[in-house]
């Protein structure tokens, strides 16, 4: 028997990505992959897959996913929160942990409460095939992820393995301090602009003064422009150097390179922008804030901050060291609670049991920050 | 060889650059150091390094800085760009692509030709007349950047871009011309359409054309166009049959 997830509704822009696909950036094609790499980790980590693992990545609003047959266990990461529907009883989980489904349940995903992108793992990963070495969907090219396309009401995931008894649910520790290490941020319209780190350049020698001077004192605000590709930014225009043209003979871009077309607006590239491109990019972000930026929803405020590539590195390090540390000290939720989710229902005690991160609740409400 | 300028491009790519022109000499120097670089690669010797890519002017280094610090990576490339010969080529392929010009397929033929001053013949027969070289491919997946088109029929883009450009039209602007492999927008001059899939996913090499290769352009009918595109349709298309040879440039 092959275990079958299946979408009930997709919720907004739902795709497959895994942390994407290199080597072909020669022949065009981008990386795609997950916008917030750290978020796929931890998803992945939860649900014990390999880091390269492909998984759901959604913005704004989650899918409702639902399981006919069989026991599968699922890892949510991201500020959100879900509704599982068992035997006619709805529960709201938190996330930063796993749940295991059993047939017949129905997982709603909530909304993303801070920055925009929720991952949804599965252990033991989807049965697709590979494209170039890569399950990311890149829509504009057609391929990856589900026949390049986003996942559609109805769609069916064929799961690789069934989950036999994984053991406890498992949790990331309550205390983790999730906002500092980039998880979570804070709500966009909150006054305090979130600082981004860049590194000048390739072309920051095209920008008068003036333009490199507004450009770090300036408070941007992230675009309704802002998918995949790129994130268009609104703040003070850039002005190119009267010396300079606002173009340049086509070079190599990476996700995190900030161009600066003749209008003076700044985009940032993301995951699935071009790979070479004509106009200069005044500065590009640092790989420890891209995750970070690229989830930010419209709105959000940012300024930023100019770093040498060397600070990038030893932050890069730090970050990683941190988020590692957090990885491990994954702990199993019957360890702090009263008894993980599975048994509770085995126990068919359905009110009035706490599990180890929830007020239980039989009907639809919400719950409090933890 | 010229000795190119490190440009920083973030915390994880260095872009080499040769210089800020459209020039044959500058893709040599480019090319020599990529195929250098990607034997250390494929050998082993340059780990950390996720990728290169190579533009017009410039190639672009990506590497990961978990694992392989830029300081070394500096290094290594300052050793390896000593070492090598700019006169050094990869192998490239000479094509000869079916073109058919104007009508439906060619919406630009008419306007250019009048702005250029030329028949429509004399504009397909001067863009026929040229061997290109394919600088890059980039921008879409499988976009190949070629030239150089003969300076009578140097074009500017159109000021308001097309929103949707014919997947396989053949275009002009400039020094450059280009297939376009996917229904895009796109300012550049519409010559005619090639029935040929440039680029498919499922392919081993995705990507039918690659940097460094010779492109002719060969001009054929309408129904030539229709039974090639059909062909193609089915799967049943040989592209061996508009490769002309295997060449050592």
């Amino acid at each position: 028997m092959s275990t079958r997830i299946r979408i009930v509704s997709p919720g907004t822009l739902a795709t497959i990505q895994d942390q994407g696909r290199f080597g072909y950036r020669r022949i065009g094609v981008p990386q795609s992959g997950v916008l917030h790499a750290d978020l796929a980790w931890v998803a992945n980590m939860l649900a014990g897959n390999t880091a390269d693992t492909a998984l759901i990545e959604f913005f704004f609003s989650g899918p409702t996913l639902r399981l006919d047959e069989g026991t599968l266990r699922l890892a949510l990461a991201g500020d959100f929160s879900a509704k599982l529907i068992r035997d006619k009883v709805k529960r709201t989980l938190k996330s930063w942990r796993t749940v295991t489904l059993e047939a017949g349940d129905t997982l709603q995903v909530g909304s993303v409460m801070s920055g925009k992108a929720g991952y949804i793992a599965i252990s033991g990963g989807l049965d697709l095939p590979q494209v170039m070495g890569s399950n990311s969907t890149y829509l504009r090219g057609g391929f990856g992820g589900i026949a390049g396309k986003k996942i559609l009401p109805d769609s069916i995931l064929a799961v690789n393995r069934e989950t036999i008894d994984a053991g406890p649910d498992q949790q990331l520790p309550r205390s983790s301090d999730l906002a500092t290490l980039g998880l979570t941020q804070s709500a966009p319209e909150s006054d305090l602009p979130a600082s981004i780190r860049v590194i000048w350049g390739p072309q920051d020698d095209y920008f008068t003064a003036a333009a490199l001077h507004d450009f770090l004192t300036g408070t941007y605000k992230v675009s309704q422009e802002s998918d995949r590709m790129g994130s268009r930014l609104e703040g003070p225009i850039l002005v190119h150097h009267p010396d300079k043209k606002p173009e340049i003979i086509s070079d190599g871009i990476v996700p995190g390179a900030i161009q600066v077309p003749g209008n003076g607006v700044p985009i940032v590239l993301l995951a699935d922008g071009p790979t070479v491109g004509g106009y200069p990019k005044i500065a590009t972000v640092s790989s420890v804030d891209l995750p970070k930026l690229a989830v930010m929803p419209p709105g959000s405020q940012i300024r930023f901050e100019t770093i040498t590539p060397e600070a990038a590195e030893t932050l890069l390090l730090a970050h990683r060291r941190k988020l590692t540390g957090l990885l491990s000290s994954v702990e199993p939720l019957a360890l702090k609670g009263v008894m993980d989710i599975k048994a509770m229902y085995s126990s068919s005690l359905i009110s009035g049991v706490v599990d180890a991160l929830n007020i239980p609740e039989p009907f639809d409400s919400s719950e409090s920050h933890q | 060889m010229p000795q190119p300028r490190f440009l920083n491009l973030g915390d994880r790519a260095l872009t080499l650059e040769f210089g800020e022109t459209i020039d044959q000499q500058l893709v040599s120097a480019v090319s020599a150091l990529d195929v250098r670089l990607t034997r250390e690669i494929t050998a082993g010797r340059l780990n950390g390094v996720i990728e290169t890519v190579p533009t017009f002017r410039s190639l672009t280094v990506i590497f990961d800085p978990l694992v392989l610090s830029r300081t070394k990576l500096q290094d290594r490339l300052i050793a390896v760009l000593s070492e090598t010969e700019a006169s050094v080529q990869q192998s490239a392929r000479h094509w000869c692509l079916p073109v058919c010009y104007g009508e439906d397929y060619g919406p630009d033929l008419e306007s250019a030709a009048a702005s250029l001053g030329l028949t429509e013949e004399k504009v397909i027969d001067l863009h026929v007349s040229q061997t290109y070289l394919v600088y890059m491919i980039g921008f879409l997946p499988g976009f190949p950047y070629m030239g150089d088109v003969d300076p009578a029929l140097y074009l500017p883009r159109h000021t308001e871009p097309r929103v949707r450009v014919p997947v396989g039209s053949v275009a002009i602007t400039g020094q450059q011309t280009a297939i376009y492999p996917w229904e895009s927008p796109g300012g550049w001059q519409l010559l005619g359409r090639c029935p040929l899939a440039l680029f498919d996913a499922q392919r081993s090499e995705p990507a039918l054309l690659g940097p460094g290769d010779r492109v002719d352009f060969q001009s054929i009918s309408e129904a030539h166009y229709q039974e090639l595109a059909k062909a193609m349709q089915a799967g049943s298309l040989d592209f061996s049959q508009f490769l002309l040879q295997e060449v050592n440039a």
